[in-house]
This record gives structure tokens, sequence and C-alpha cells, in this order.
């Protein structure tokens, strides 16, 4: 598989050099700086939280569907950028040829824009793809975990989790491979002149595009669950499936089609962040530890407190490394998210928002 | 749960003894005779039977079981630094250093269960981890790791006046050097030890008191027992014998890193207790011993090596099978473990020893050459299991 070695991508590695005294300013930016990483815990909590509130499964394998989801989008990049050899004209005294991607050979500048807005055009390939996945994975084997006990249900996914790194580790090797965002969105939002804050406020445009993108699709998946009839079904499902049950409704194929929901949520949650952080096939187990602290924050089985809790430790990840912090408690930034979780799970065992008798004893 | 009288526990540790001792010999035939790898073996043996004691036993799944091993392994090290080369102090000082911070541990989470407590270690677990690797780096050394040096203190050895007079001086036992078989053997009596230990703890009351709380815990309240110090006393000895496997980690290389504490190698005694069987005397060792081995020698197989193992086939078919096996062979060997895993779990949630228990009873009535219903029944049960 050649990988891509376009322009890297400024938004990755341009963190905001800026620290002054502890003002309105830094607050403000240690919140933004937290609002991507937050918006992607949410993104992946949401949909465990979604499996689990429906099929009552812990799903150690969700870091990994995150995973594939930017794996599709690198492959999307690499089939968009399939290359031909071409004479570079511009060397004449030997013959020199130069890779030439097909879409600019056939299209020109159009195909050109096309690579360019490579990531966003993945996501198109990433929803059935994802689907596709998440309704194998439940049928193939989530389904027959059902009745065992949790141990069992998370060593299974643990194991189809090392599984499906590995098949992307032998495809696509262990570097991480860089895949730049649109050319138009390279740079830095100027939030803090916009807001009338200090202008050294800037904050990249990608960061922003994902964080208005996962509060669209958490919209979506709570305007699906609230307003549609599958969703009320699915609701009451996860309320008592036993009840829905002998109303005579299938709830085991709507509780699959969640799961496929949930796969896809991963999905587009790790295909819009390969600009942010170059995809490798360990991202998804990093991801899915963090994750797993957040669902429990946010109490157990509750959708609105997964996304709460998302965010909320995001940000304060992003407090914690700020330099005036640091300096007091030395090391709080690598295991702020670890101490809250410690905390919450002895203090308030239910989370912020989480509902009675879900795995309690 | 086989509850075996005095005499047949004695014959399962004999077996268990002789099998580990004469390791070198039955090994060889399959390529793992070499004394680092046996080490291996006898040393994550120690660590999955430790493992076993509290997830086999009381079902409470702990995520975060390596950072005693890291912990383990730094505590020997810096004995080795600054007291002495040799291997008692360091595994002593290992052993007793864990079991204090697994008490601290386990009374933290303790206090929940199920998926609660494992969320618990494995937050605990990857604080240490990140701790390691960050602010801790005057004890652990950061990403270099712990390392032994020439300007080492070693009190007790400079004491003694056994200065070393050149280059880093090896670990002993009062002066048998740790390497090599030597080291092997050394590790299979301790790993002897415990395995006895274990057995003991299996058929004492305490024992079943542990497996009462796994079938009920509420119930055993009722029954009033307090179960929460049972616990915790189970908790400390699992980590002791984690750090027990850390200890002897650095006995047969004097080097310590963080990544023995990431969560992977949580998973890793995870897997090898389910592997081998649950909750099962002889299990985790056999699941240990598994996953080193697929480790060592699958990751070593490289294409020229297959294509010699399948010089056997003609020559077309030869390069297609080599073509076919090499994705699970080398640097994928994890996909051949990840699944096997996943096969274990679904159709074996036993582990190997209840695939060779269930063999046996369906081979018994064969070579007795009478079929009894109820063996047959028996394994048709837990052949539904796998469904």
């Amino acid at each position: 598989m050649a990988a891509f070695q376009g322009r890297s991508c400024e938004c990755t590695y341009s963190l905001i050099h800026y620290s002054p005294g502890l003002d309105v300013d830094a607050i403000f930016l240690q919140i933004i700086n937290g609002l991507d990483k937050g918006a992607a815990y949410a993104l992946i909590a949401l949909g465990l939280t979604l499996v689990f509130g429906t099929l009552g499964v812990v799903n150690f394998a969700h870091g990994a569907l995150f995973m594939l989801g930017a794996f599709t989008t690198v492959s999307t990049q690499a089939l968009l950028t399939m290359s031909m050899k071409i004479r570079d004209t511009s060397i004449t005294f030997f013959e020199a040829y130069k890779e030439v991607p097909y879409l600019q050979v056939w299209w020109g500048d159009t195909g050109k824009a096309i690579i360019d807005y490579a990531v966003p055009i993945s996501l198109l390939l990433v929803i059935p793809v994802m689907l596709l996945i998440g309704l194998l994975m439940e049928r193939g084997l989530i389904r027959h975990f059902y009745k065992r006990i949790p141990a069992d249900q998370i060593l299974m996914t643990f194991g189809l989790a090392i599984v499906l790194q590995e098949i992307i580790k032998a495809n696509f090797g262990a570097n991480p491979i860089p895949v730049p965002a649109p050319e138009i969105v390279a740079g830095s939002a100027q939030i803090g002149s916009w807001l009338g804050m200090s202008d050294a406020i800037v904050y990249p445009w990608w960061r922003l595009i994902y964080f208005l993108f996962s509060l669209l699709v958490i919209g979506a998946v709570f305007a699906f669950l609230q307003l549609t009839t599958f969703g009320m079904v699915v609701r009451a499902g996860m309320h008592n499936r036993e009840m829905v049950g002998l109303l005579g409704i299938n709830i085991e194929r709507k509780f699959t089609i969640v799961f496929g929901l949930g796969a896809v949520v991963a999905g587009l949650a790790g295909a819009m962040y390969t600009p942010i952080l170059p995809p490798d096939y360990n991202m998804g187990m990093n991801f899915l530890v963090l994750s797993f602290v957040v669902v429990v924050v946010g109490g157990m089985g509750s959708l609105g407190g997964a996304v709460i809790a998302g965010f909320l430790l995001g940000i304060l990840q992003s407090f914690a490394s700020m330099n005036q912090v640091n300096s007091i408690i030395p090391g709080i930034d690598q295991i702020i998210i670890y101490l809250v979780a410690i905390l919450i799970i002895l203090v308030r065992p239910r989370g912020l928002m989480g509902r009675e008798g879900v795995m309690e004893d | 749960m086989e509850n075996g009288s005095a005499t047949k526990d004695f014959i399962t540790l004999l077996v268990f003894a002789v099998a580990i001792l004469t390791m070198p010999i039955w090994m060889a035939p399959i390529g793992a005779n070499y004394p680092d790898l046996l080490q291996r073996f006898a040393i994550y043996g120690i660590f999955a039977i430790g493992f076993n004691l509290l997830f086999g036993l009381t079902g409470y799944l702990s995520f975060g079981h390596a950072a005693f091993l890291g912990v383990g392994s730094y505590t020997a090290v810096w004995s080795f630094k600054l007291l002495s080369m040799n291997i008692l102090p360091a595994l002593l000082f290992s052993v007793l250093f864990t079991g204090l911070l697994a008490a601290v541990i386990g009374f933290v989470s303790l206090r929940r269960s199920g998926i609660y407590f494992a969320i618990l270690t494995l937050a605990i677990a990857q604080m240490s981890y990140n701790l390691a690797y960050s602010v801790l780096t005057p004890i652990t050394n950061g990403e270099t790791g712990l390392q032994l040096r020439n300007y080492d203190v070693r009190i007790i050895d400079n004491l003694f006046g056994k200065v070393a007079t050149e280059g880093i001086p090896s670990t002993n036992l009062f002066g048998i050097t740790m390497s090599g078989y030597s080291g092997f053997y050394f590790s299979a009596v301790v790993l002897i030890l415990c395995f006895w230990i274990s057995l003991r703890i299996f058929r004492s009351p305490f024992g079943i008191t542990l497996r009462g709380i796994k079938s009920n815990q509420k119930r055993m309240g009722y029954t009033g027992f307090n179960t929460r110090p049972y616990l915790l006393a189970v908790f400390i000895i699992s980590g002791m014998y984690a750090g027990l496997a850390g200890g002897l980690l650095a006995v047969t290389d004097p080097l310590a890193g963080a990544e023995r504490m990431e969560w992977t190698a949580s998973g890793e005694v995870v897997l090898m207790t389910i592997l081998g069987g649950l909750g099962t005397l002889s299990g985790p060792m056999i699941g240990a011993v598994v996953i080193k081995y697929f480790e060592n020698i699958f990751s070593s197989i490289g294409d020229q090596r297959l294509l010699e193992i399948f010089s056997w086939a003609p020559d077309g078919l030869q390069h297609a099978l080599a073509y076919v096996v090499s994705p699970f062979v080398g640097n994928g060997w994890q996909l051949t473990l990840g699944l096997l895993f996943v096969v274990i779990i679904i159709f074996l949630p036993g582990g190997l020893v209840s695939g060779f228990k269930r063999i046996f009873t369906k081979l018994k009535p064969i070579a007795k050459g009478v079929a009894k219903k109820e063996a047959k029944k028996e394994g048709a049960d837990t052949g539904e299991a796998g469904t």
C-alpha cells in the first residue's frame, strides 16, 4: 500500500504556543484546546454507550472501529491518489519521470481538487463500510455473547480488537500515515479577534470543523433516537428489553442496527480525526481506554452523560497540561483523567448522569 | 473443580514439578529449548498463576496487573543497584513492595466490583505507567529503562569486599551466576513453590470462601462473611505473585522498562489465564507457555524459514502455502494470537484444560469399549456452551 506522502498537514502539530498568566484569554484558550479531543472522546463514548445500553455488551473492539474509520479515509486517499509515471518535461538533460495521480491526468485541476478534499469525500465511503462492518461484527460474533458473563464479552471483543489491529498493521504498516485536510482549511481561525479577545488566540480550522462536525453527529444520533419511531422502540428496549419483545417487536434486529449505528459514529469520528492525528494501527486502543473512563464518568448507559463527560474530560486534560498547573503538581496532565475516573467511581459510582440499576451491585 | 485428596494433590504437584524441570528435554523437539525462553515460561507462569488466584477464584477481573510486574522489576533493579547483586534480597524487596502497593490499590479498587473494578484497576495501572514515563523519571529512568551501571553503590557487596573488578557484575545466588540454565532452574523451583502455594490456597477454606464470593457475593454476605478482607488478602497475594515475576524478569535481564506496565501487558496475562483455563490449577501455566511460545517462535519465522518448512510440498504449492501462512507469523504473530483468543473464547470457554478434559471424557468410554451415557451427555452439555 503506497502511503501518500503529500504535503504535511499544518494543523497537526501547530499547537498554540501561548502562555500568558491565568486570565480569561488563557482559560478560553484551554477550553477550545480541549474541545477537539473532547469531541473525539464524546463520539467514541456515545457509540460505546449506545452498544452497552442496548445490547448490554462491553465492547472493547470499539476503539478498533474508530481506527477502522480512520483507515477507510487512508484507503480513500490512497485510491484517489493512485498515480502513473509521466515524463517530467521541466528536466531536460536526462529522462526524468514524476508520479502524477490519474485523477489529475484525467481531469486536471478538478482532479486535483478532488484529491485535496479526500477526507470529506471519504466520509461517503466510511458510512456504508462501517455500517457493514458493524452489522457483520454483531451478527457474526457479538450476538453469540449476549448470554455469556461480562468477562467473556470483554475478552472476546479484546481479542477481536487485536485481530482488527493486526490486519491493519499488516496492510498499512506500523507507522502513522499523514492525511492532510483540504488546503482551504489548513490554516488557523482567528477566534480571538472574532470574539474581541486577544489576537493571539488562534485555533486550527480543522479542529473547529471537527468540533462542529461532532456536534452535528451527536445531534443527529439524539434526533434519531428521540424523533423517529425506530428510535422510540430502541429507547424502550434500552429500558426494558423483555417488555418490548413481548409487545411483538423484533428488538434484536433493531439492536443489530443500533450496533451498526455505533460503528458508524466511531468510524466517522476516526475518519475526521485523521488530519489532527496521523492514524496508526494503535490509535484505537489509546482512545478506547480513555473512552471507557469517559463512559464511566458520564454514567453507564447514559448517552447524555457520555457526551458531556467526553467534552469535560477533554477540556480538563487541556487545563492540566498548562504550564502553571504542571508546575504546581508535576505530571498531573498525564494522570488527570484517570484520577477523575477513580474519584468518580469511588464517590459517585453512577457517574454524572447514570441511571439507577445499570451495572450496579 | 476437582477436589482431590492429599495424595492426589501430591501427585499433581509431583507431575507438575517433573514436567517443569524436564522442560529442557521435552521442549527440545519443538525448538523451545533455550534457557532464555524457558525462563520466560516459568516467570510468566508465576504471573499467570498469581493472576488466576484473583480472577479465577473470585471472578474479579483486574485489568491493571502489569503494574505490579513493572513495579517488581523496578524494585529488583534498584536492589541490584543499591544493595547487592544477590537475587534473594532483590526478590524479597520486589515481593514486599508490590505487596504493600497491592494493599493500597486493593483497598481503593475493591470497593467496587464487575466492570467498575476492571476500570479502576486499569486506570490505576495506566496512571503508574504514565507517571513512570514522566514525573518518576528519576526513579524509572523513563524510556531508556532502568539499567545497572558501573558506579552503582551495592552497599552489601562492597561490605563483603566483592568489588567488581571491571564491567557490570551479573546477578547471582551466593556466587551461582543466574544466567543460562541455572537461571531457568532457579525460576523453575520458584515456580513449583508458587504452584504449591496456589494448590494449598485452592484447597484451603480461604480458597473455598473466595469461590463462594465468585458464585454469589451477596449470599456470602448474608451468611455472615465480611467478604472485603478475603478479597483484599487474595488481591495482595496475587499482586505479590506478579511482583515476584517482575523481580525474576529483572534477574534474567537487569533492565526494567515501563512498557512492562502498559495495559496490553495486563491484557496478556488475562489472555494466558483464559487460554489455559480460568480457575484451574495448571491452566494458567499452560496458557503462559503457549502464548510465550507463540510470541518467541512464531515471531521469529521469516519468509525464508517458511519456504524451508514447506519444502516437502511441490514447488508451486510450496510458495502458495508460504504466501498464505506468512501474514500469521513473523511480525504478524499477534494476529494468530488474537484469532486463537477469539476462537478459544467462542468454542472453549473453559480454556485448553477444559478442552483436554472433554477429549479425555470422550476417549475414556471408547478406550474401555463401553459407551457411558453420562459422559456423552456431559460432553453434549458442555458442547452447547460454545454456540
